[in-house]
């Protein structure tokens, strides 16, 4: 795109993520992240260009459920404001876009899920082709596991490994005080062969926020923002059996329009939920031990379903804007073995520029 | 830079039915996509990104039907999107592929909305008991039953207006061959002696339930220049949110409303509604919020919409027709209906609305709503491509 206006992400705000929540609604769990994001750039409701948002009603149990949240960003007098029925990263993607077209200059993202009241494994099944697959309610962690297995037949991954990603991801996490599993967490049984419990992240619920701001707005609301230099999604077939469940060419391909192979990175936030997922998207991502991958703790140590991928794009962020990154791949995934996949690649300037 | 112009090239619709039990969901909405690449000479390897619509997974029962309908819209290996605005949503998904191409991230978008209520029970959908929160009651019709009645009070709108848009839309829509409703032997009579559902809302003055799909293909100025047939220019486009409840709304003219066809106006360099457009594919599910629209966007005064349908000029043959398509009183696939507004308002400036096509139109607005009359979308379409 020529002469496409810079965007980058300026703020970034997550709830601590919590197993149950039964004391909050949806509402009360989403203002304080609204409030917190807004604070850290002293912008009101009011001077938001764009607002928009990614939920899911079967989490929430009931249909419209993202018109409660959108009580509580306060949207009075009316805003310019839309939802996706996805993770919170594609909801970042349509505010990208609507930067991008000059008619607005800031964004408001965000993004929510409460996994308590239901039984997550089960809901996900909801996912599925209705008449042939979702009849037999394979969940999705037996789904993630037959992906774990076909890397390990493949004689890509082990169990030993994945479970040292996981203690690799849980041991990170100890940094991360909205983590909602951290420390030394035993491997556990297996929950399905060959997954355990520390192949699999935690079911929780939580919310998080990130603020957009085109060229100069950016630079005002933000010491070091986080230019957004490429951002790029792709989905794969459905069916599990028509595709190659150790590969992922739907994260590959976003991943080069998004131009993450054109320069190194230093810092990768993966949305990988089971431990054998990160092996797949390293691969696709040509990530080699160089690069710190999931420096938060990643979805093991807390995956707010919807939320989870706004995660990874606002963790990545923040470290730029602590000047941990310079350049950093964030990536997010949506539906059964990592069908749809987002990667942005974010920069923070040099600070002698 | 300016925003890159954007084009309406392909338009497709399913014969909307009560239940489409020969197709499965794939099946509806490809049917759609394909019309609308046959209409655009197109073929699937022509699109870069797919943008899906559709009210509440509920609806269906079908959780992120995006993930199950990736194969079924050509989108294996591109992106797709999925938005969600309730009511409004089929409007919205056409604003939000429109800022594809207008951003210049792609060339040609493929959109499309859909409801195959046949599968679901859209009542049960809405009625899921959450503590502490407002359910609609009794469905749509008992949340908005309400506000009709406060139009007529605070208007002196006599109680027969509501008929006339019924009676209207029921007739233009036997002149629409993709219409869920052909009643042929509909009379004024007919619609004023039905049944009262929820007061002052009779049974022929409600949407039925529908099964449906609508796609439209987008595309730039390059784009546009390839098609085979006119195509209608996006002259402006907007959204609207305000929150669900609270003291200070006006349920019968939300501000939301107001600012939305306010900005679409200033956008597409328009100062007089009523005179500058030509025809008006509006949101109206029960009969008296043509009425009550046609105040919200500026084409009639606060207390004198009635006035305009009273006298006839929304009729197809009128000045300022609204709904020449039949409208979502003649067609309710919930999610599809706001694109099928848009897409319809599209046809008409493209001169491709066959036997309801309204004479010379060369402006004509598409209109959506949602949630509790809280979302609204819109955009403007012209024969002409924008000054730029």
């Amino acid at each position: 795109m020529p002469d496409a206006r810079d965007v980058a992400v300026v703020a970034f705000a997550q709830s601590d993520h919590l197993r149950r929540s039964d004391e909050f609604s949806e509402v009360e769990m989403v203002m304080p992240v609204l409030h917190e994001v807004l604070r850290r750039t002293g912008l009101g409701t009011g001077d938001i260009g764009f607002t928009c948002s990614g939920s899911s009603d079967y989490l929430a149990g009931r249909a419209f459920s993202f018109t409660m949240t959108l009580d509580g960003v306060g949207a009075w007098p009316p805003i310019s404001e839309s939802h996706v029925e996805m993770d919170g990263a594609w909801a970042l993607y349509e505010a990208w876009v609507k930067l991008l077209t000059g008619e607005a200059d800031t964004a408001l993202v965000y993004a929510y899920g409460k996994s308590s009241p239901g039984q997550v494994r089960d809901v996900l099944t909801r996912q599925l082709d209705p008449y042939y697959l979702a009849p037999l309610w394979p969940d999705s962690v037996a789904l993630a596991a037959l992906q774990a297995q076909a890397l390990i037949d493949a004689g890509i991954a082990d169990e030993p490994a994945l479970a040292g990603i996981a203690a690799r991801s849980r041991s990170s996490a100890a940094d991360n005080p909205h983590a909602q599993l951290k420390g030394s967490i035993p491997s556990g049984q297996y929950v399905v062969q060959p997954l355990r419990t520390g192949d699999c992240p935690p079911v929780g619920d939580g919310a998080a926020a990130v603020i957009l701001a085109a060229g100069d707005r950016a630079r005002e609301l933000c010491d070091r923002p986080a230019w957004i230099r490429g951002i790029d999604h792709s989905i794969e077939a459905h069916s599990l059996g028509v595709r190659d469940l150790t590969d992922s060419p739907s994260t590959r391909l976003a991943a080069e329009r998004a131009g993450a192979f054109e320069r190194p990175v230093d810092t990768a936030e993966l949305h990988a939920p089971f431990s054998s997922q990160e092996v797949v998207l390293r691969r696709a991502l040509n990530l080699d031990d160089r690069v710190r991958v999931n420096p938060s703790g990643g979805a093991l140590a807390a995956n707010p379903v919807m939320a989870a991928g706004l995660i990874r794009l606002g963790e990545a962020a923040a470290r730029i804007h602590r000047g941990e990154s310079d350049r950093a791949l964030a990536h997010a995934t949506s539906g059964p073995c990592l069908q749809q996949n987002l990667v942005a690649v974010l920069e923070g300037e040099a600070y002698d520029a | 830079m300016p925003k890159e112009p954007v084009a309406v090239v392909g338009i497709g619709q399913t014969k909307h039915v009560a239940a489409r039990r020969d197709v499965s969901i794939a099946g509806l909405v490809r049917e759609a996509a394909a019309r609308a690449l046959d209409d655009a000479e197109l073929t699937w390897a022509d699109i870069d990104a797919v943008v899906i619509g559709k009210a509440p997974d509920f609806f269906e029962g079908l959780m992120m039907p995006e993930l199950y309908l990736a194969d079924a819209l050509g989108a294996v290996g591109k992106p797709m999107l999925r938005v969600h605005t309730a009511g409004s949503v089929g409007g919205s998904t056409a604003l939000v592929a429109s800022n594809l191409v207008a951003s210049r991230v792609h060339g040609t978008v493929l959109t499309l909305a859909f409801e195959k209520q046949s599968e679901s029970n859209a009542m049960w959908g809405l009625s899921l008991p959450i503590p502490f929160q407002q359910p609609l009651l009794a469905g749509a019709g008992g949340f908005f039953a309400p506000h009709v009645r406060a139009y007529m009070r605070r208007t002196g709108a006599p109680d027969t207006v509501g008929s006339l848009v019924a009676y209207k839309d029921r007739r233009n829509a036997l002149k629409n061959p993709y219409a869920h409703l052909h009643e042929h032997g509909i009379t004024l009579e007919k619609v004023q002696a039905s049944p009262m559902l929820w007061d002052p809302i009779r049974y022929s003055e409600t949407c039925p339930s529908s099964d449906g799909a609508c796609a439209m293909i987008l595309t730039d100025r390059a784009g546009a220049a390839r098609a085979p047939r006119p195509p209608a220019w996006m002259h402006g486009g907007a959204m609207r949110s305000e929150p669900t409840m609270f003291a200070g709304k006006d349920f019968v003219s939300p501000q939301a409303g107001k600012d939305c066809a306010a900005d679409v106006y200033r956008q597409a360099g328009i100062a007089d509604p009523r005179r500058e457009i030509d025809a008006v594919e509006m949101y109206v599910p029960f009969s008296w919020y043509e009425p009550m629209w046609l105040e919200n966007l500026g084409f009639a005064a606060e207390g004198e919409g009635w006035k305009l349908t009273e006298s006839g000029v929304t009729e197809l043959d009128g000045d300022l027709p609204v709904n020449p398509s039949g409208g979502v009183l003649s067609t309710n696939p919930i999610g599809a209906s706001g694109m099928i507004r848009f897409a319809e308002a599209a046809l008409q400036v493209r001169g491709l609305a066959g036997e309801h096509q309204v004479e010379r139109a060369r402006r004509a607005l598409g209109h959506a709503y949602g949630g509790g009359a809280q979302f609204f979308a819109m955009w403007l379409v012209g024969a002409e491509p924008p000054a730029t």
